[in-house]
């Protein structure tokens, strides 16, 4: 940021060079292209239409109505909140501890170790998916909620790690000596000074591990069991079966639940920085 | 010695969780790959047999004996295929997008990286589902076209493997901005200016200076497109049809209708394979120092 301020002055923003002909044309078409389909679905599932038709008629909520009549379906949401909630505490308590200890001075395998962290996030999600059946059937995990918890929290670490450990590194390590020289346990020392000062990292960090537990398909379906399924794996087998109005309308609260998170992320993110 | 101790203690329970719930798996995939398939689904624990990667090549025919069967080789194929497509038009979209978006004043810059973030953290099923309303007959697309008077025939696009092209371009384009909006926006503004300062016109500038500086992105972005792509199962099984299976749905056959784990292990650790290929190819090249970051 600074470095932009210092190079205000001498950056002509409006000057004919710096624009690149064509790439505000495609840029705004990328733009509609991300999110014309979004648009398209909120507002289709705010119509009274019927089924087989993605075509306005008339405003009605009553797709609404049909998602909060619909038992499976609220059983799916709370399976689904049940889960992201566990993931994203357990993700991020785990993280952060990870975080603390990266964060020092490097040490010997501290490559390999960060390469570990990071290794749910380059594995296909359906190669993880199937590697976790097959271990949860070996060793006797029955395939239901815990079995989606566990396979969860593993993909909660790195979504929660890199922010918190982005955080970590802009602390003056200063400040932990200090409290040290002032005979602050580990613990005090964490808890009075670290934390308070790395907390909006690890606010982001937990809401990313909240977002990408409750935006999960592949790996839950593979690891859910016939009793419990999360809403994403409940909505993926009802769009295989057939559209109906009323996937619109969870499809619309799924995605509104996720840009929530996610402004409230950003906010939160703009007051910190 | 204590703030060794204090480092394993902290660092311990991710790499318990990782080890125990992604390495120790990924190993038991590696070994099920090796087993014989059992009678009724399932494995034999005990005996060993390459049968699962020859199936992946051969098939026995009527008579027992073994013959090449390249349907397999094909849908690999093709999933390389459509990622490798998905990779070019999302940076022939992408680039000159993080173009722009670097060259706004710094406020709007913020905005529109927000604005492009959403989408990529936005549910990848309900992303793909969006499209299923605007490409099937009588969707969005179809009645905006029948409107214009571009034709009146329902348009068949939805199930075909331009559908899943679509869905994958739509699905990963955020992907691709980003990493390259990003070594975009820290690049050293001087450096450009430098260029205009000794003659040199846009085209030059860019071909010259920007695009080269760029680099670590747009490889970056590739990566991060491909990688995914390869093993796409939502968008496939969603916008795609019967003649555009990827190797994410020919996976979880094996574990549905087939029943045949061991083949579908070795699909995996194949799939497994071809993207650490990828990702140390791009490390490599890092080390090398051929670009810095």
């Amino acid at each position: 940021m600074t470095a932009w301020v210092a190079s205000r002055h001498f950056v002509p923003w409006r000057f004919d060079l710096w624009r690149f002909p064509g790439t505000r044309a495609v840029a705004v078409l990328a733009l509609l292209y991300l999110y014309i389909p979004i648009v398209a679905l909120i507002v289709l599932s705010f119509s009274a239409g019927d089924s087989s038709l993605a075509r306005w008629s008339g405003f009605s909520l009553h797709w609404y109505a049909d998602v909060l009549g619909n038992d499976d379906m609220l059983r799916a949401i709370r399976n689904s909140l049940v889960v992201a909630g566990f993931a994203t505490v357990a993700g991020s308590s785990i993280a952060t501890m990870a975080a603390l200890a990266t964060a020092g001075p490097r040490f010997r395998f501290q490559s390999a170790v960060e390469a570990l962290i990071g290794l749910p996030l380059v594995i296909p999600d359906i190669v993880a998916g199937i590697a976790t059946l097959l271990f949860f059937v070996m060793v006797g995990v029955p395939l239901g909620i815990v079995s989606i918890m566990l396979a969860h929290t593993v993909f909660a670490i790195p979504f929660a790690y890199l922010p918190i450990r982005a955080r970590l590194n802009g602390l003056d390590p200063a400040l932990a000596e200090a409290a040290a020289d002032l005979y602050a346990t580990p613990w005090r020392s964490f808890r009075r000074i670290v934390f308070p000062l790395i907390w909006p990292g690890i606010a982001a960090g937990a809401m990313l591990a909240f977002i990408s537990s409750l935006g999960d398909v592949v790996i839950s379906y593979f690891v859910s069991g016939p009793g419990a399924t999360t809403l994403p794996v409940y909505v993926f087998s009802m769009v295989r079966m057939g559209v109906t109005p009323a996937v619109n309308a969870i499809s619309t609260l799924l995605m509104l639940a996720s840009i929530a998170v996610l402004t409230l992320s950003y906010l939160l993110g703009r007051r910190f920085q | 010695m204590m703030a060794l101790l204090r480092r394993a203690g902290l660092l311990a329970p991710a790499m318990l969780t990782v080890g125990i719930l992604l390495i120790l798996p990924l190993g038991l995939m590696a070994f099920v790959s090796t087993l014989e398939r059992g009678p009724t689904g399932g494995v034999i624990w005990s005996q060993h047999t390459a049968d699962a990667y020859m199936q992946f090549l051969f098939e026995r025919d009527l008579m027992g004996r073994l013959v090449v069967n390249t349907d397999y080789l094909h849908i690999f194929g093709r999933s390389i295929g459509l990622a490798a497509i998905t990779t070019v038009v999302t940076l022939l979209i992408g680039f000159p997008t993080a173009l722009w978006m670097a060259f706004q004043p710094p406020q709007r810059r913020m905005l529109l990286l927000f604005i492009v973030t959403v989408p990529f953290w936005t549910n990848i099923l309900v992303r793909n589902y969006a499209w299923i309303l605007l490409l099937r007959n009588g969707g969005v697309v179809d009645w905006v076209l029948t409107k214009l008077g571009v034709t009146d025939q329902p348009i068949d696009v939805l199930y075909t493997p331009f559908a899943t092209g679509i869905g994958l371009t739509y699905s990963f384009l955020p992907y691709m901005i980003l990493p390259i909006y990003v070594s975009l926006e820290k690049l050293d503004r001087r450096l450009i200016e430098a260029a205009f300062d000794l003659g040199a016109n846009r085209w030059h500038a860019f071909r010259r200076v920007i695009l080269p500086l760029s680099m670590p992105g747009v490889v970056g972005g590739a990566i991060l497109v491909f990688v995914p792509g390869l093993g796409a199962f939502i968008s496939p099984e969603l916008l795609g049809g019967a003649k555009s299976m990827m190797i994410g749905s020919l996976i979880q056959q094996q574990f549905g209708q087939s029943r045949n784990w061991p083949f579908g292990a070795a699909l995996s650790f194949v799939l497994l394979l071809l993207v650490l290929i990828a990702l140390s190819a791009h490390a490599a090249r890092y080390r090398r120092g051929g670009i810095k970051r």
